[in-house]
Parts: structure tokens; sequence; C-alpha cells
């Protein structure tokens, strides 16, 4: 999995994701969000838009994320999300603690 | 073979003897509840009773795990391609096992990687696993100050850092067939097989196995028939499972109970608000602000979880409201620290000869600071959120609350409607306890923790299994409860030989019309279900450590109900290795004088002409019958370790 980081200021970082998170990729986006906080941007974007396959082990490494980012005293949110990972974040109830939004630049508009 | 017709005609047969043994016990029990109890002495009468509907239950349930126990056809072939992890999970075993068990974890066929997973975190067993090309893995340091979780912690610390498809996982001790993996990777071609469980045996097992180490009844007939029923157990050992399975089981408790904790923590809100409301000892205008703020931040968060919203963003805007709140009194508080110090420094110049006074006000200062009587609300604010700060990884795949991990784990996949898999093969080897101290200790953990599944994820009452399924675990659950009924079956005939009371108000003739055809059913039931296997020493096991299964209830329940810790009556774990372990078998000991001294009551009352004959004789044979039952601790507790007698080592099918 590809992984790029856009800092769009204000502490807020976009991670654009590229290929499978499955459980091959979950350790590498899991850095990737520990180096990313520890630089000192802890309000996260993860942008899904080149994401074609997700599995319990990246909702697991996302999870893993949101931690890191909260207690910073950010957050992690998921942009360009598909129907299909939706629909998985539906059935794992995991909608009810990732936030999705429709768009990563404007993911913390509202703070 | 399962297809076969003497595989056909064995179930049906086996099936008839369960049908009899039930109708017959049914009717011996109906006849003694209704018919039988002698109400003047009520207070044995009742106790026996219920320990005979305790054990016609126990049967039933046996009868109808076995009503389903058949060998499997055998799986497909391991596809090719498939990523496994071996896991090796030690805590306090010897290198050397250690290593003995890696290599023949490297030498499995099919491709995969080998870990040593160390919760001992010791350097000699890092050198080992280098040496041996092998991965390492010890607790990261979020595991620090946060609860461990014993093997469920170790495992669940281990996922994070691995990424095979499977895992395989093994004991420290149990060495591994080279075929275990391509012999059962096959089942998981069905995709939502998320467990293959295979038997766990011993290598250093005395003929006549005098600690009953081996469960050859257990890793055969009981877990053929739940599998029959799709609910074979995982055992914590020789068992190879599906990731994705624990993940989605990580995920799904992890969404719960997060929303658990917010609940509650926001419960607790006002009272620990209303606290510190109290505590302000300065009365200081900015801290009732300050509080007031975070109240109604609070109240805001509680309505909107009502309403519906998403625990996520409520807790991120409670959190940075919260942090804004405290902010604000960050920068107050400097500024008055800053006043203040100022104001003593020039005290201190005014009136220099009073300087004692000095480290005394800046305490005080510190006391009536705005932040300090702020720290527990700021704690429990902490707690109201999504990350989990309480537990070192958000995400436990492995079920944390009982120190039977494995049961609890397949219990939650059945209920997620996984299937599992018991296959029938010896395909790794272990190590069993060779003093009675230890395997006493290892049973007694066992049943621990299997009631602490029961008090606290009750089978019977979880969503998402069927009720054969939720029978299956309950069976297991149920048979540790065998302690009480053993104190009515030791306890009624001491009562009858000393006193002459009896439980049973019936003839002779009457009794034994309907209890001698239930017990020669219920024997031949255990026979035909056992298929050669000798489930007597079982038998006698379950009733004769009745005090270590009344001690793991009582200890189970102390713990889920009051937080106390399962060892907390311990005793020393020095081994003694002087003698026989006498010590550890008192009060069975002690039953068995008291047995003795009933049988010559029993026949000095019979001389006098006070005894009634057939009475006394009848609990004669059961003062026989219980002893023969402890007796077997005798060999156990003279059990001295194993001695390989002859060149008679099991070797193990490649």
């Amino acid at each position: 999995m590809k992984l790029t980081v856009e800092h769009s200021g204000n502490g807020v970082a976009i991670i654009h994701a590229e290929g499978k998170l499955n459980m091959v990729s979950a350790a590498q986006l899991r850095e990737e969000v520990a180096a990313t906080v520890a630089a000192g941007s802890s309000r996260l974007v993860v942008d899904f838009a080149r994401v074609d396959f997700l599995d319990s082990s990246g909702l697991g490494a996302l999870i893993s994320g949101l931690k890191a980012a909260r207690q910073a005293g950010g957050d992690l949110r998921l942009a360009n999300t598909s129907d299909q990972v939706k629909l998985v974040l539906q059935l794992t109830n995991l909608e009810k603690v990732l936030s999705t939004v429709d768009d990563a630049s404007t993911a913390y508009a509202n703070g | 073979m399962s297809g076969s017709a003497g595989g056909r005609s064995r179930i049906l047969v086996l099936r008839i003897v369960v049908t009899l043994t039930l109708l017959v016990g049914l009717n011996y029990i109906v006849w003694r509840w209704g018919f039988s109890l002698n109400w003047n002495a009520w207070w044995i009468a009742i106790p026996l009773v219920i320990a005979e509907t305790y054990s016609l239950i126990d049967v039933s349930l046996f009868g109808m795990t076995v009503w389903k126990s058949q060998p499997r056809p055998a799986p497909p072939p391991a596809p090719e391609g498939l990523g496994v992890d071996v896991f090796i999970t030690t805590y306090n075993e010897t290198v050397e096992l250690v290593e003995n068990t890696a290599r023949a974890a490297i030498a499995i066929d099919y491709p995969h990687k080998t870990w040593i997973l160390d919760d001992g975190n010791r350097e000699e067993m890092r050198l080992a696993a280098e040496a041996l090309g092998v991965g390492y893995i010890t607790r990261s340091s979020d595991w620090k100050d946060r609860p461990r979780h014993a093997k469920a912690g170790n495992l669940n610390n281990a996922l994070m850092e691995t990424d095979g498809e499977f895992l395989l996982i093994l004991d420290a001790d149990q060495v591994p067939s080279p075929r275990i993996l391509d012999a059962t990777l096959g089942y998981f071609l069905d995709e939502r097989v998320a467990l293959v469980q295979t038997p766990q045996l011993f290598g250093n097992v005395a003929t006549g196995d005098p600690l009953g180490s081996q469960a050859p009844l257990f890793y055969g007939p009981i877990q053929q028939g739940k599998d029959g029923w799709n609910a074979a157990f995982f055992c914590g050992s020789n068992a190879i499972l599906r990731r994705e399975a624990l993940m989605q089981l990580g995920l799904m408790r992890y969404v719960s109970e997060v929303e658990q904790n917010v609940k509650d923590a926001l419960s607790r809100a006002d009272r620990v608000l209303a606290t510190a409301r109290r505590s302000d000892v300065a009365g200081s205008p900015l801290v009732a602000a300050a509080l007031n703020d975070i109240g109604e931040a609070l109240s805001s968060a509680r309505a909107r979880l009502a309403a519906g919203e998403y625990v996520g963003m409520v807790t991120y805007d409670l959190q940075q409201r919260v942090d804004a709140v405290a902010q604000q009194l960050v920068e107050i508080d400097l500024s008055a620290l800053a006043l203040d110090l100022a104001a003593l420094q020039s005290g201190e110049e005014d009136a220099s000869s009073d300087a004692a006074r000095t480290p005394g006000d800046v305490r005080l200062l510190r006391e009536i600071s705005p932040l300090a009587s702020l720290e527990s609300v700021q704690e429990l604010i902490r707690s109201i959120d999504v990350d989990r700060s309480d537990e070192a990884q958000p995400i436990m795949p492995l079920a944390t609350i009982s120190v039977t991990e494995d049961m609890a784990t397949s219990m939650r996949l059945h209920a997620a409607g996984w299937k599992s898999v018991f296959h029938h093969e010896d395909l790794a080897i272990g190590l069993a306890p060779e003093d009675l101290r230890t395997m006493l200790g290892q049973r007694l953990r066992w049943a621990q923790g299997t009631m602490q599944v029961l008090i606290r994820e009750n089978p019977l009452v979880q969503k998402g299994m069927t009720l054969a399924q939720r029978l299956m675990y309950f069976s297991t659950m149920w048979s540790y409860l065998s302690g009480f009924a053993a104190i009515a079956y030791f306890g009624a005939p001491i009562i009858f030989l000393c006193f002459g009371i009896l439980p049973v108000h019936a003839t002779a003739g009457e009794f034994f019309l309907r209890f001698l055809p239930f017990l020669v059913l219920d024997q031949l039931l255990f026979a035909i279900a056992g298929r050669g296997v000798s489930t007597w020493r079982g038998q006698q096991y379950s009733l004769a450590l009745f005090p270590i299964w009344i001690k793991a209830v009582t200890s189970a329940a102390a713990n889920v109900f009051f937080g106390r810790p399962l060892d907390f009556a311990v005793t020393s774990k020095t081994r003694q290795d002087s003698g026989p372990q006498w010590g550890l078998i008192k009060i069975q000991a002690a039953v068995v004088v008291a047995l003795v001294i009933a049988t010559i009551i029993g026949f000095t009352r019979l001389l006098f002409g006070v005894g009634e004959p057939v009475g006394t004789f009848v609990n004669l044979v059961w003062v026989v019958f219980d002893i023969v039952i402890l007796s077997v601790l005798v060999p156990a507790a003279r059990y001295r370790g194993y001695r390989p007698e002859h060149e008679e080592t099991h070797e193990i099918d490649r």
C-alpha cells in the first residue's frame, strides 16, 4: 500500500492511501499515523479514494490511529469512502467512532 | 468412517441408550421429588435430591453432546499460498523447552513464520530465538501500567505485530508434528470456519495416568459431539485460527465497550463535579465558572448521545470544549501564580525578617490553585473518549474476561456466526504437570476461568448462538459445579450410619426398582460413548476434587463481583519434592476418616439393634463407593513424576 501525507496547515494532515488496506499493510498505516502525530499533526484525515480493499486488520489500524490522534488532542476521520466501505463501517458499528467526511480538505472546517 | 455402516449403527445404539437413560432418569427423579422425600429430615433430603437432579442434568447434557459424536470426513488438502504465523506462547518455561518446541515449529512442512511470544521478556529467550532464526515478540510499551490479561494479552499484542492470515497457537510445551498445518488448513476453504482445534495429549504420563492428565474423552467423543452441534471449543493450544474472525470480534467488542464506558463515565460525571465543587476550598469564582462550563459540556454530550448521535463525534466535541476550558484556566492560573509570586517576593523584601512564613504560603498557593481541584474532573473527562486509554490496545481480539480466554473467545466466535471444527488427530505432544500440587493448580485455574465466563457471559443468554451451542458451552460449565453435589453424596451415608436418618422415604425395593436401571444405563452410556476409552478416572476426579471445584466457584464469584484477585487464597507455590503431598488433600482425607468412623458406628448400631439392616447395608455399599471414588487421590499424592519405563514413547504420526 502506498501512503502519502499532505499537510494542509492548522495541524491537519491528510493521508492519501492507495491499494489494499489489509492485514499486510495495517502495520504500515499504523506507523505512518504514529509518525505524523509525533511530528505535531493530530488532526488527521485518511483519504480512501484509492483504497480498493479493506479488512478487519485494516480497520484495526484505523482504530489504533484514532487512539493516537485522540491522545494528542486530535481526531482521525475518513474521506472519500466508497459505499462498500461505508457498509463495512455500518456492519461493524465502527461508523459510531470513525467519522466520515465528504471532502478531505474541509474535514476540520468546524473544529 | 462417519458414513460407514459400523459408524451408523454405533450412533444409533448410542442414541437409543441416551434416550433410555434420560427416560429412566426422569422417572427416578420425578419419583424422588414427588413421592420419596423424607420431609422430617428435609435438611439432608433436599440437598441430596438437588444433588441427584444436578447429576441427571449433567448426564442429559452429556447425552446431548454425544448424540452427534461422529468423526469428520477428511478435510480437503491445504490450499497453497496461505500466510500462517505459528505462535509459541511462553511465560516462565525454560529456554530449552521453548527451543525444542520452536525447532519442531520451524520444521512444520507448510510454509509459515514462527514466533516466540515471550511474556517473561527474557534476554536469554531473545538470544535463543535469534539463534534459531525465529521471530521474537514481547509486550509493547503500551502495556506498561495497564492490565496485562495474561495469555490473552500476550496473543493480542502479537496479533498487532504480525500479518499472517492464519495463526497456529502452541503452548510452550506442545511440540507440533510437521503435518499439523497440511492436515488442518483445508477446513478453512469454508470461509465461515474460524477455528480448527486438534487434541492435546501428553508424552510424560506414567502408565495408569495417576494425575488424570490425558483427556481422551474430551479430545474425542465430547469435542466431536460439540463439533456435531457446531460448538467445538478453542482449548488454548494446538489450534488454528482465522485472523479475520478474531479481528472482527475485536472490532465489535471495541465499539460496544467504548459505548458502555462512555455511558458509565457520563453517569458518574455529576457526582464527580459535585465533589469538585465542594472541595474547591478557595471558593474561587474562576473554578466555579469552569466547573459550570464543564457541566454544560457534559449535559450536552449526554443529550446528543440520547438523541442517537455517534459516540465518536460527541466525545471529540466534549474533549475540545473541556480542553478549551482547561486552557483558559491554565492561562489564568499561570498569571495568578506570577502575580502571587511577585507579591510574595516584594513582601519578602519588605519584611525579610519574617521569611519563615514563605514556604507555607507557597504551599497554600498551590492548594488553592484552580487546577488542583479540577484534577479528579479532568481524570474523569479523559475517560470519556473512544481511545480506551485504560487498556494497552483498543482492539482486543482474544477475550480478556477470563483466565480461560480460549473458551470465552470461541463462544464469542460462535455468537458472531463463525464455525469451528474439531479435527480428531494427534498433531502435537506436550508435557503434563508431574506433581499433584501443579496439577491441582492447573485444574483450579481452568475451573475458575470457566466460572468467570459463566458469570460474565452466561452462554444461555448470549445472542447469536443456537440453543444447542448455548447448551454445549453450558454443559462444560455445569460439570464444574459437581463439587457441591459431592458434599451431599459424601454426607448422606455418614448421616444415616451415625444417626439412622434416611433422606429417602421409601422401601428398599421401591428405591432400587427405580434407581438401579438408571445407574446401569448411565454407566452403559459412558461405556458406549467412550468407545473403549475408560471414563472411570474422570468420574472419580469429578467428585474427588470437590474442594477445588467449590473453591473455583467461590473465588471466581469474589473476583467478578468484588474484584478480588483469583489467587487470593493460593498457598505457597514452592514445590514439595520430599514425600507424598498429603497436605493438599486434607479435606478428602478427613472425609475418608468420617466415612470409616460412620461405618463403625453403623455396625455398632446394628449390633445393638438400633440400626435398620437394609438401610445400613445400602449405606455401607455407598460408603465403599465413596471411598473407591476418593482412592484416586492416593496414587496421585504419591506420584513422584514421570520416569520413562521402556522405550515406550508416544510417537506421533508423521
